[in-house]
Protein backbone atom coordinates (compact mmCIF):
# COMPACT_ATOMS: atom_id res chain seq x y z
CA UNK A 1 0.00 0.00 0.00
CA UNK A 2 1.11 3.51 -0.97
CA UNK A 3 0.09 6.29 1.58
CA UNK A 4 0.17 10.11 0.41
CA UNK A 5 0.84 12.09 3.85
CA UNK A 6 -1.54 14.16 4.06
CA UNK A 7 -1.33 16.73 6.39
CA UNK A 8 -3.21 20.12 4.78
CA UNK A 9 -0.79 20.85 2.23
CA UNK A 10 -1.49 21.84 -1.65
CA UNK A 11 -0.61 19.47 -4.24
CA UNK A 12 -2.23 15.87 -2.72
CA UNK A 13 -4.68 16.23 -5.42
CA UNK A 14 -2.19 16.45 -8.25
CA UNK A 15 0.00 13.76 -6.64
CA UNK A 16 -3.45 11.38 -6.09
CA UNK A 17 -4.09 12.01 -9.59
CA UNK A 18 -0.68 10.85 -10.93
CA UNK A 19 -1.19 7.54 -8.72
CA UNK A 20 -4.12 7.14 -10.49
CA UNK A 21 -2.78 7.94 -13.83
CA UNK A 22 0.18 5.21 -12.99
CA UNK A 23 -2.54 2.67 -11.92
CA UNK A 24 -1.49 2.61 -8.34
CA UNK A 25 -3.67 2.08 -4.97
CA UNK A 26 -2.74 4.51 -2.56
CA UNK A 27 -4.34 6.02 0.20
CA UNK A 28 -4.36 9.59 1.94
CA UNK A 29 -3.43 9.58 5.22
CA UNK A 30 -1.77 11.22 8.96
CA UNK A 31 -2.09 8.57 11.07
CA UNK A 32 1.32 6.89 11.97
CA UNK A 33 0.40 2.87 12.48
CA UNK A 34 -0.51 3.39 8.46
CA UNK A 35 2.38 5.06 7.54
CA UNK A 36 4.89 2.43 10.05
CA UNK A 37 2.79 -0.28 7.59
CA UNK A 38 2.78 1.63 4.39
CA UNK A 39 5.35 0.02 1.67
CA UNK A 40 5.91 3.37 -0.01
CA UNK A 41 5.19 6.92 1.46
CA UNK A 42 4.85 9.97 -0.46
CA UNK A 43 5.25 13.41 1.38
CA UNK A 44 4.27 16.39 -1.05
CA UNK A 45 4.00 19.95 -0.15
CA UNK A 46 3.13 23.24 -1.60
CA UNK A 47 3.30 26.57 0.19
CA UNK A 48 5.98 27.82 2.99
CA UNK A 49 8.14 25.33 4.80
CA UNK A 50 7.86 26.57 8.25
CA UNK A 51 3.98 26.52 8.35
CA UNK A 52 4.43 23.15 6.89
CA UNK A 53 6.82 22.02 9.22
CA UNK A 54 4.26 23.18 12.18
CA UNK A 55 1.53 21.14 10.51
CA UNK A 56 3.94 18.21 10.62
CA UNK A 57 4.77 18.53 14.79
CA UNK A 58 0.64 19.00 15.40
CA UNK A 59 0.22 15.49 13.90
CA UNK A 60 3.31 14.17 16.06
CA UNK A 61 4.71 13.43 12.13
CA UNK A 62 7.90 14.59 12.79
CA UNK A 63 8.48 11.85 15.11
CA UNK A 64 7.01 9.33 12.69
CA UNK A 65 8.75 10.13 9.43
CA UNK A 66 12.39 9.27 10.22
CA UNK A 67 12.06 5.89 11.99
CA UNK A 68 10.12 4.75 8.77
CA UNK A 69 12.28 2.26 6.39
CA UNK A 70 10.33 1.77 3.55
CA UNK A 71 11.27 4.05 0.51
CA UNK A 72 10.07 7.75 0.93
CA UNK A 73 9.67 10.43 -1.63
CA UNK A 74 9.45 14.14 -0.64
CA UNK A 75 8.32 16.48 -3.14
CA UNK A 76 8.88 20.23 -3.50
CA UNK A 77 8.33 21.45 0.20
CA UNK A 78 8.06 17.42 1.23
CA UNK A 79 11.58 17.22 0.11
CA UNK A 80 12.56 20.58 1.80
CA UNK A 81 11.50 19.24 5.26
CA UNK A 82 13.39 16.37 4.87
CA UNK A 83 16.73 18.30 4.84
CA UNK A 84 18.36 20.25 8.09
CA UNK A 85 17.01 23.47 7.95
CA UNK A 86 15.19 26.21 5.40
CA UNK A 87 15.27 29.84 5.24
CA UNK A 88 11.80 30.41 5.03
CA UNK A 89 10.50 31.21 8.16
CA UNK A 90 13.61 30.19 9.73
CA UNK A 91 12.33 26.39 9.94
CA UNK A 92 14.57 23.72 11.84
CA UNK A 93 13.65 20.34 9.68
CA UNK A 94 14.22 16.67 10.10
CA UNK A 95 17.35 16.33 9.40
CA UNK A 96 17.35 13.46 6.74
CA UNK A 97 19.31 14.88 4.13
CA UNK A 98 22.89 16.82 5.22
CA UNK A 99 22.16 19.95 3.66
CA UNK A 100 20.30 23.28 3.96
CA UNK A 101 17.60 25.16 1.85
CA UNK A 102 18.09 28.64 1.12
CA UNK A 103 16.68 31.21 -1.12
CA UNK A 104 17.56 31.25 -4.67
CA UNK A 105 19.74 34.53 -5.83
CA UNK A 106 17.54 36.63 -8.23
CA UNK A 107 21.29 37.77 -9.47
CA UNK A 108 23.59 35.71 -12.23
CA UNK A 109 25.87 36.08 -14.92
CA UNK A 110 24.46 34.78 -17.65
CA UNK A 111 24.28 35.50 -21.50
CA UNK A 112 21.12 33.63 -22.06
CA UNK A 113 18.03 34.81 -24.18
CA UNK A 114 19.01 38.35 -25.36
CA UNK A 115 21.34 37.90 -28.01
CA UNK A 116 21.08 34.02 -29.18
CA UNK A 117 17.63 35.15 -29.45
CA UNK A 118 18.12 37.86 -31.37
CA UNK A 119 19.95 36.21 -33.90
CA UNK A 120 17.56 33.55 -33.55
CA UNK A 121 14.42 35.82 -34.76
CA UNK A 122 16.81 36.64 -37.72
CA UNK A 123 17.61 33.19 -38.65
CA UNK A 124 14.19 32.51 -38.54
CA UNK A 125 13.64 34.97 -41.06
CA UNK A 126 10.84 36.42 -40.24
CA UNK A 127 10.05 39.80 -40.76
CA UNK A 128 10.25 41.53 -37.56
CA UNK A 129 7.70 43.79 -36.77
CA UNK A 130 7.98 47.53 -36.53
CA UNK A 131 7.58 47.47 -32.36
CA UNK A 132 10.10 45.35 -32.29
CA UNK A 133 13.06 46.97 -33.86
CA UNK A 134 11.76 50.01 -32.00
CA UNK A 135 12.23 48.10 -28.93
CA UNK A 136 15.75 46.95 -29.74
CA UNK A 137 16.80 50.20 -30.73
CA UNK A 138 15.54 51.79 -27.40
CA UNK A 139 16.00 49.27 -25.01
CA UNK A 140 18.89 52.28 -23.48
CA UNK A 141 15.71 54.91 -23.60
CA UNK A 142 13.23 51.90 -21.47
CA UNK A 143 15.95 51.85 -19.11
CA UNK A 144 16.51 55.32 -18.77
CA UNK A 145 12.39 55.57 -18.45
CA UNK A 146 11.88 53.28 -15.81
CA UNK A 147 14.79 54.70 -13.93
CA UNK A 148 11.97 57.31 -12.66
CA UNK A 149 9.24 55.05 -13.65
CA UNK A 150 6.55 52.98 -11.58
CA UNK A 151 8.54 49.52 -12.37
CA UNK A 152 11.87 48.57 -10.65
CA UNK A 153 14.81 49.12 -12.59
CA UNK A 154 16.38 46.46 -11.24
CA UNK A 155 19.73 45.96 -14.00
CA UNK A 156 17.74 43.89 -15.87
CA UNK A 157 19.74 42.37 -18.71
CA UNK A 158 17.99 44.07 -21.42
CA UNK A 159 18.71 47.65 -20.23
CA UNK A 160 21.00 47.42 -17.05
CA UNK A 161 25.08 48.41 -17.15
CA UNK A 162 26.01 45.23 -18.82
CA UNK A 163 24.24 43.35 -20.94
CA UNK A 164 24.84 39.89 -19.79
CA UNK A 165 24.25 40.37 -16.35
CA UNK A 166 20.37 39.16 -15.96
CA UNK A 167 18.09 39.41 -13.39
CA UNK A 168 16.40 36.04 -12.55
CA UNK A 169 12.82 35.62 -12.21
CA UNK A 170 11.78 34.38 -8.95
CA UNK A 171 10.19 32.24 -7.90
CA UNK A 172 11.80 29.64 -10.61
CA UNK A 173 8.42 28.80 -12.41
CA UNK A 174 9.00 26.17 -15.34
CA UNK A 175 10.34 23.22 -17.26
CA UNK A 176 14.14 23.25 -16.56
CA UNK A 177 16.90 20.72 -16.90
CA UNK A 178 18.25 18.17 -14.42
CA UNK A 179 21.73 17.13 -15.09
CA UNK A 180 24.35 15.08 -13.02
CA UNK A 181 21.51 11.62 -12.54
CA UNK A 182 22.78 9.11 -9.93
CA UNK A 183 20.35 7.08 -8.63
CA UNK A 184 17.83 4.28 -9.08
CA UNK A 185 15.53 7.10 -9.32
CA UNK A 186 16.52 8.09 -12.68
CA UNK A 187 16.64 4.92 -14.67
CA UNK A 188 15.91 5.19 -18.25
CA UNK A 189 15.55 9.33 -17.50
CA UNK A 190 18.15 10.99 -20.06
CA UNK A 191 20.58 13.44 -18.70
CA UNK A 192 19.35 17.27 -19.54
CA UNK A 193 15.59 16.25 -19.48
CA UNK A 194 13.28 18.49 -18.39
CA UNK A 195 11.15 18.67 -15.28
CA UNK A 196 8.51 21.29 -14.30
CA UNK A 197 9.84 23.72 -10.87
CA UNK A 198 7.90 25.99 -8.62
CA UNK A 199 9.87 27.11 -6.29
CA UNK A 200 12.13 30.10 -4.32
CA UNK A 201 14.22 28.21 -2.12
CA UNK A 202 16.72 25.21 -3.07
CA UNK A 203 18.52 22.74 -0.86
CA UNK A 204 22.22 23.20 -1.49
CA UNK A 205 24.40 20.14 -3.04
CA UNK A 206 25.57 17.88 -0.76
CA UNK A 207 26.94 14.10 -1.24
CA UNK A 208 23.43 13.14 -0.60
CA UNK A 209 22.63 14.85 -3.94
CA UNK A 210 21.26 12.43 -7.25
CA UNK A 211 20.25 15.25 -9.64
CA UNK A 212 21.09 19.00 -10.05
CA UNK A 213 19.85 21.96 -11.25
CA UNK A 214 21.60 25.58 -12.31
CA UNK A 215 19.08 28.73 -11.34
CA UNK A 216 21.47 31.28 -10.45
CA UNK A 217 23.51 28.41 -8.31
CA UNK A 218 23.55 25.57 -8.52
CA UNK A 219 21.46 23.34 -6.42
CA UNK A 220 20.14 19.71 -5.92
CA UNK A 221 16.94 18.47 -7.86
CA UNK A 222 16.61 15.72 -5.92
CA UNK A 223 18.64 13.84 -2.74
CA UNK A 224 18.50 10.31 -1.80
CA UNK A 225 20.21 9.08 1.50
CA UNK A 226 19.25 5.68 2.41
CA UNK A 227 15.66 4.92 1.83
CA UNK A 228 14.98 8.72 1.82
CA UNK A 229 14.23 10.54 -1.52
CA UNK A 230 13.38 13.78 -2.74
CA UNK A 231 12.82 15.95 -5.77
CA UNK A 232 12.48 19.61 -5.82
CA UNK A 233 10.72 19.49 -8.44
CA UNK A 234 7.59 18.27 -9.23
CA UNK A 235 7.19 14.69 -11.05
CA UNK A 236 3.83 14.50 -10.87
CA UNK A 237 3.50 17.75 -13.36
CA UNK A 238 6.10 16.48 -15.44
CA UNK A 239 4.96 14.83 -17.99
CA UNK A 240 6.07 11.63 -19.52
CA UNK A 241 9.45 11.93 -17.26
CA UNK A 242 7.98 12.70 -14.22
CA UNK A 243 5.91 9.88 -14.59
CA UNK A 244 9.02 7.50 -15.15
CA UNK A 245 10.74 8.97 -12.16
CA UNK A 246 6.95 8.04 -10.40
CA UNK A 247 7.55 4.30 -11.83
CA UNK A 248 10.76 3.96 -10.92
CA UNK A 249 10.00 4.95 -7.10
CA UNK A 250 6.73 2.87 -7.12
CA UNK A 251 9.06 -0.34 -8.51
CA UNK A 252 12.11 0.19 -5.92
CA UNK B 1 18.40 25.78 -18.88
CA UNK B 2 15.12 26.99 -17.80
CA UNK B 3 12.43 27.01 -21.07
CA UNK B 4 10.78 29.55 -22.81
CA UNK B 5 7.01 27.56 -22.60
CA UNK B 6 4.30 27.18 -25.47
CA UNK B 7 0.89 27.71 -23.41
CA UNK B 8 -2.11 26.75 -25.62
CA UNK B 9 -5.00 28.91 -24.38
CA UNK B 10 -8.44 27.45 -24.66
CA UNK B 11 -11.86 29.36 -24.51
CA UNK B 12 -14.25 27.27 -22.44
CA UNK B 13 -18.23 28.23 -22.89
CA UNK B 14 -20.40 25.73 -20.55
CA UNK B 15 -17.83 23.20 -20.78
CA UNK B 16 -16.95 22.98 -24.39
CA UNK B 17 -14.13 24.51 -26.20
CA UNK B 18 -14.31 28.19 -28.36
CA UNK B 19 -12.54 30.31 -29.48
CA UNK B 20 -13.76 33.91 -30.70
CA UNK B 21 -11.96 36.58 -32.84
CA UNK B 22 -11.82 39.58 -30.50
CA UNK B 23 -14.25 37.65 -28.35
CA UNK B 24 -16.45 37.27 -30.72
CA UNK B 25 -18.40 35.25 -33.43
CA UNK B 26 -17.60 32.15 -30.90
CA UNK B 27 -16.89 28.69 -32.72
CA UNK B 28 -16.83 25.40 -31.16
CA UNK B 29 -13.43 23.77 -31.84
CA UNK B 30 -12.93 20.87 -29.44
CA UNK B 31 -13.68 18.39 -26.75
CA UNK B 32 -11.53 20.49 -23.89
CA UNK B 33 -10.10 17.45 -22.34
CA UNK B 34 -9.12 15.48 -25.66
CA UNK B 35 -7.85 19.24 -26.99
CA UNK B 36 -6.01 19.34 -23.34
CA UNK B 37 -4.25 16.03 -23.61
CA UNK B 38 -3.75 16.27 -27.48
CA UNK B 39 -1.41 19.30 -26.94
CA UNK B 40 -0.06 17.89 -24.04
CA UNK B 41 1.47 15.14 -26.25
CA UNK B 42 2.34 17.19 -28.64
CA UNK B 43 5.20 18.84 -26.39
CA UNK B 44 3.15 22.14 -24.93
CA UNK B 45 4.31 23.29 -21.74
CA UNK B 46 1.30 24.40 -19.78
CA UNK B 47 -2.42 24.86 -20.65
CA UNK B 48 -5.08 27.38 -19.75
CA UNK B 49 -8.44 27.20 -19.50
CA UNK B 50 -10.65 30.47 -19.97
CA UNK B 51 -14.23 29.84 -18.55
CA UNK B 52 -16.36 32.39 -20.58
CA UNK B 53 -19.68 31.12 -19.31
CA UNK B 54 -22.07 33.96 -18.37
CA UNK B 55 -24.21 31.37 -16.46
CA UNK B 56 -24.49 30.04 -12.88
CA UNK B 57 -25.07 26.46 -14.86
CA UNK B 58 -21.94 27.36 -16.74
CA UNK B 59 -19.66 27.77 -13.98
CA UNK B 60 -20.56 24.73 -12.45
CA UNK B 61 -20.01 22.99 -15.38
CA UNK B 62 -16.72 24.17 -15.46
CA UNK B 63 -15.25 23.64 -12.27
CA UNK B 64 -16.90 19.53 -12.88
CA UNK B 65 -14.16 20.27 -16.18
CA UNK B 66 -11.36 21.05 -14.35
CA UNK B 67 -11.35 18.01 -11.85
CA UNK B 68 -11.75 15.81 -15.39
CA UNK B 69 -8.54 18.22 -16.36
CA UNK B 70 -6.39 17.21 -13.18
CA UNK B 71 -7.00 13.78 -13.73
CA UNK B 72 -5.75 13.38 -17.73
CA UNK B 73 -3.32 15.96 -17.78
CA UNK B 74 0.37 15.45 -16.23
CA UNK B 75 1.60 19.09 -17.12
CA UNK B 76 0.64 21.97 -15.09
CA UNK B 77 -2.27 24.19 -16.23
CA UNK B 78 -4.22 27.18 -15.34
CA UNK B 79 -7.59 28.34 -15.43
CA UNK B 80 -9.49 31.40 -14.99
CA UNK B 81 -12.34 33.85 -15.92
CA UNK B 82 -14.94 34.62 -14.15
CA UNK B 83 -13.07 34.84 -10.40
CA UNK B 84 -14.15 37.11 -8.29
CA UNK B 85 -13.31 36.13 -4.57
CA UNK B 86 -10.82 33.54 -2.82
CA UNK B 87 -13.57 31.01 -2.38
CA UNK B 88 -13.43 30.92 -6.51
CA UNK B 89 -9.80 30.00 -6.67
CA UNK B 90 -10.19 27.60 -3.29
CA UNK B 91 -12.98 25.94 -5.58
CA UNK B 92 -10.83 25.77 -8.87
CA UNK B 93 -7.65 24.60 -6.33
CA UNK B 94 -9.97 22.00 -5.06
CA UNK B 95 -10.68 20.64 -8.37
CA UNK B 96 -7.31 20.34 -9.09
CA UNK B 97 -5.53 23.71 -10.67
CA UNK B 98 -2.58 24.52 -10.80
CA UNK B 99 -2.81 28.05 -11.02
CA UNK B 100 -5.74 30.67 -11.38
CA UNK B 101 -5.91 33.72 -13.44
CA UNK B 102 -7.72 36.93 -11.85
CA UNK B 103 -8.36 39.72 -14.18
CA UNK B 104 -11.77 42.48 -14.01
CA UNK B 105 -13.01 41.59 -10.63
CA UNK B 106 -8.61 42.36 -9.87
CA UNK B 107 -8.99 45.33 -11.32
CA UNK B 108 -12.39 46.24 -9.39
CA UNK B 109 -10.96 44.97 -6.20
CA UNK B 110 -7.14 44.64 -6.11
CA UNK B 111 -6.99 43.43 -2.73
CA UNK B 112 -8.64 39.95 -4.46
CA UNK B 113 -4.49 39.36 -5.64
CA UNK B 114 -3.15 39.55 -1.82
CA UNK B 115 -6.18 37.42 -0.81
CA UNK B 116 -5.43 34.15 -3.02
CA UNK B 117 -1.78 35.05 -2.75
CA UNK B 118 -2.03 35.21 1.59
CA UNK B 119 -4.17 31.60 0.79
CA UNK B 120 -2.81 29.95 -1.55
CA UNK B 121 0.55 31.39 -2.01
CA UNK B 122 1.98 33.52 -5.31
CA UNK B 123 2.55 30.61 -7.29
CA UNK B 124 -0.97 30.31 -7.53
CA UNK B 125 -2.34 33.42 -8.51
CA UNK B 126 -1.52 34.99 -12.51
CA UNK B 127 -2.83 38.31 -12.79
CA UNK B 128 -4.47 38.56 -16.30
CA UNK B 129 -4.03 41.63 -17.77
CA UNK B 130 -5.64 43.20 -21.08
CA UNK B 131 -5.37 46.56 -22.49
CA UNK B 132 -5.55 48.98 -25.51
CA UNK B 133 -3.81 52.07 -26.46
CA UNK B 134 -6.44 54.92 -25.90
CA UNK B 135 -4.60 58.75 -27.14
CA UNK B 136 -1.00 57.33 -26.37
CA UNK B 137 -1.76 55.98 -23.21
CA UNK B 138 -2.05 52.40 -22.51
CA UNK B 139 -4.95 51.61 -20.83
CA UNK B 140 -6.60 48.62 -18.65
CA UNK B 141 -9.62 47.32 -19.91
CA UNK B 142 -11.58 44.56 -18.52
CA UNK B 143 -14.43 42.51 -19.97
CA UNK B 144 -12.88 41.41 -22.76
CA UNK B 145 -11.66 44.46 -23.59
CA UNK B 146 -15.07 46.22 -23.88
CA UNK B 147 -14.55 48.49 -21.61
CA UNK B 148 -11.59 51.07 -20.78
CA UNK B 149 -10.48 51.85 -16.58
CA UNK B 150 -8.48 54.53 -15.48
CA UNK B 151 -5.47 52.55 -15.13
CA UNK B 152 -2.42 52.69 -16.76
CA UNK B 153 -0.96 49.42 -17.86
CA UNK B 154 2.53 49.36 -16.39
CA UNK B 155 1.56 51.01 -12.90
CA UNK B 156 -1.21 48.47 -12.77
CA UNK B 157 1.35 45.55 -13.52
CA UNK B 158 3.87 46.20 -11.15
CA UNK B 159 0.98 47.11 -8.39
CA UNK B 160 0.10 43.22 -8.84
CA UNK B 161 3.13 42.04 -8.50
CA UNK B 162 3.23 44.27 -5.45
CA UNK B 163 -0.20 42.98 -4.17
CA UNK B 164 1.50 39.08 -4.80
CA UNK B 165 0.84 38.21 -8.13
CA UNK B 166 3.26 35.53 -9.58
CA UNK B 167 2.70 35.73 -13.28
CA UNK B 168 1.67 38.57 -15.33
CA UNK B 169 -0.12 37.11 -18.03
CA UNK B 170 -0.34 40.33 -20.81
CA UNK B 171 -2.85 40.90 -23.60
CA UNK B 172 -2.57 43.44 -26.08
CA UNK B 173 -6.65 43.95 -26.92
CA UNK B 174 -5.05 46.06 -29.93
CA UNK B 175 -3.38 43.16 -31.67
CA UNK B 176 -5.13 40.06 -30.19
CA UNK B 177 -6.96 37.87 -33.04
CA UNK B 178 -4.73 39.69 -35.75
CA UNK B 179 -2.54 37.59 -36.19
CA UNK B 180 0.26 40.50 -36.72
CA UNK B 181 2.19 39.80 -34.02
CA UNK B 182 3.10 40.88 -30.29
CA UNK B 183 3.76 44.25 -29.62
CA UNK B 184 7.76 43.75 -28.29
CA UNK B 185 8.34 47.04 -26.93
CA UNK B 186 5.82 46.85 -24.03
CA UNK B 187 6.65 43.22 -23.52
CA UNK B 188 10.33 44.40 -22.74
CA UNK B 189 9.02 46.90 -20.64
CA UNK B 190 7.02 43.98 -18.73
CA UNK B 191 9.95 42.15 -18.50
CA UNK B 192 11.71 44.38 -16.17
CA UNK B 193 9.35 43.25 -13.67
CA UNK B 194 10.75 40.51 -11.44
CA UNK B 195 8.08 37.80 -12.66
CA UNK B 196 7.80 35.52 -15.04
CA UNK B 197 5.85 37.32 -18.09
CA UNK B 198 3.31 35.44 -20.50
CA UNK B 199 2.54 36.96 -23.72
CA UNK B 200 -0.47 36.71 -25.36
CA UNK B 201 -2.28 37.96 -28.46
CA UNK B 202 -1.31 38.31 -31.63
CA UNK B 203 0.72 35.41 -32.80
CA UNK B 204 0.30 34.52 -36.53
CA UNK B 205 3.68 33.22 -37.29
CA UNK B 206 6.59 31.57 -35.20
CA UNK B 207 8.95 34.41 -35.96
CA UNK B 208 6.21 36.86 -34.02
CA UNK B 209 6.61 34.07 -31.18
CA UNK B 210 10.46 34.41 -31.36
CA UNK B 211 10.53 37.73 -31.14
CA UNK B 212 8.23 38.26 -28.10
CA UNK B 213 10.44 35.32 -26.22
CA UNK B 214 13.74 37.22 -27.18
CA UNK B 215 13.54 40.91 -27.86
CA UNK B 216 10.26 41.70 -25.91
CA UNK B 217 11.62 39.35 -22.96
CA UNK B 218 8.42 37.29 -22.69
CA UNK B 219 8.96 33.93 -20.21
CA UNK B 220 6.27 31.99 -22.27
CA UNK B 221 4.10 32.73 -25.25
CA UNK B 222 0.58 31.43 -25.38
CA UNK B 223 -1.90 31.84 -28.11
CA UNK B 224 -5.07 30.08 -28.94
CA UNK B 225 -6.51 29.64 -32.83
CA UNK B 226 -2.87 29.02 -34.38
CA UNK B 227 -2.45 25.90 -32.66
CA UNK B 228 -6.73 24.97 -32.90
CA UNK B 229 -6.87 25.87 -36.29
CA UNK B 230 -3.42 23.88 -37.08
CA UNK B 231 -1.70 26.75 -38.21
CA UNK B 232 1.17 26.09 -36.16
CA UNK B 233 1.62 22.53 -35.01
CA UNK B 234 3.44 22.98 -31.50
CA UNK B 235 6.26 20.46 -32.74
CA UNK B 236 6.86 22.34 -35.67
CA UNK B 237 6.95 25.63 -33.49
CA UNK B 238 9.09 24.42 -30.83
CA UNK B 239 11.90 22.63 -33.39
CA UNK B 240 11.98 26.01 -35.07
CA UNK B 241 12.70 28.10 -31.68
CA UNK B 242 15.54 25.15 -30.89
CA UNK B 243 17.11 25.47 -33.97
CA UNK B 244 17.05 29.18 -33.66
CA UNK B 245 18.55 28.81 -30.47
CA UNK B 246 16.05 29.41 -27.91
CA UNK B 247 15.53 26.93 -24.95
CA UNK B 248 12.65 25.23 -25.26
CA UNK B 249 11.70 21.63 -23.80
CA UNK B 250 11.49 19.08 -27.11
Amino acid sequence: MIAVVDYATGNLRSVANALRRAGAEFTLTADAALLRRAERVILPGVGEASSAMARLRERGLDEVLPTLTCPVLGICIGMQLLCLSSEEGDAECLGLFPTRVRRLPSDAESGAGTEAGIRAVEEIGGSPSAGCLLAAETFPAVGGLLAGGPLPAGGGGLAGESPTHLRLKIPHVGWDTIEELRSPLFEGVPEQSYVYYVHSYAADPCPATIATTDYGRRFSAALQRDNFFGTQFHPEKSGAVGARILQNFLNL
Amino acid sequence: MLAKRIIPCLDIRDGQTVKGIHFEGLRRVGDPVELGAKYAAQGADELVYLDISATQQGRRTFTDLVTRIAARIDIPFTVGGGISSVEDAGRLLEAGADKVTVNSAAVRNPALIDAIAARYGSQFVVAAIDARLVDGRRVVTTHGGTRPTDRELFTWAHECVERGAGEILFTSMDHDGTKNGYPCEVFARLAELPVPIIASGGAGTVAHIAEVLTRGGADAALAASIFHYDEIPIPTLKRELHRAGIPVRL
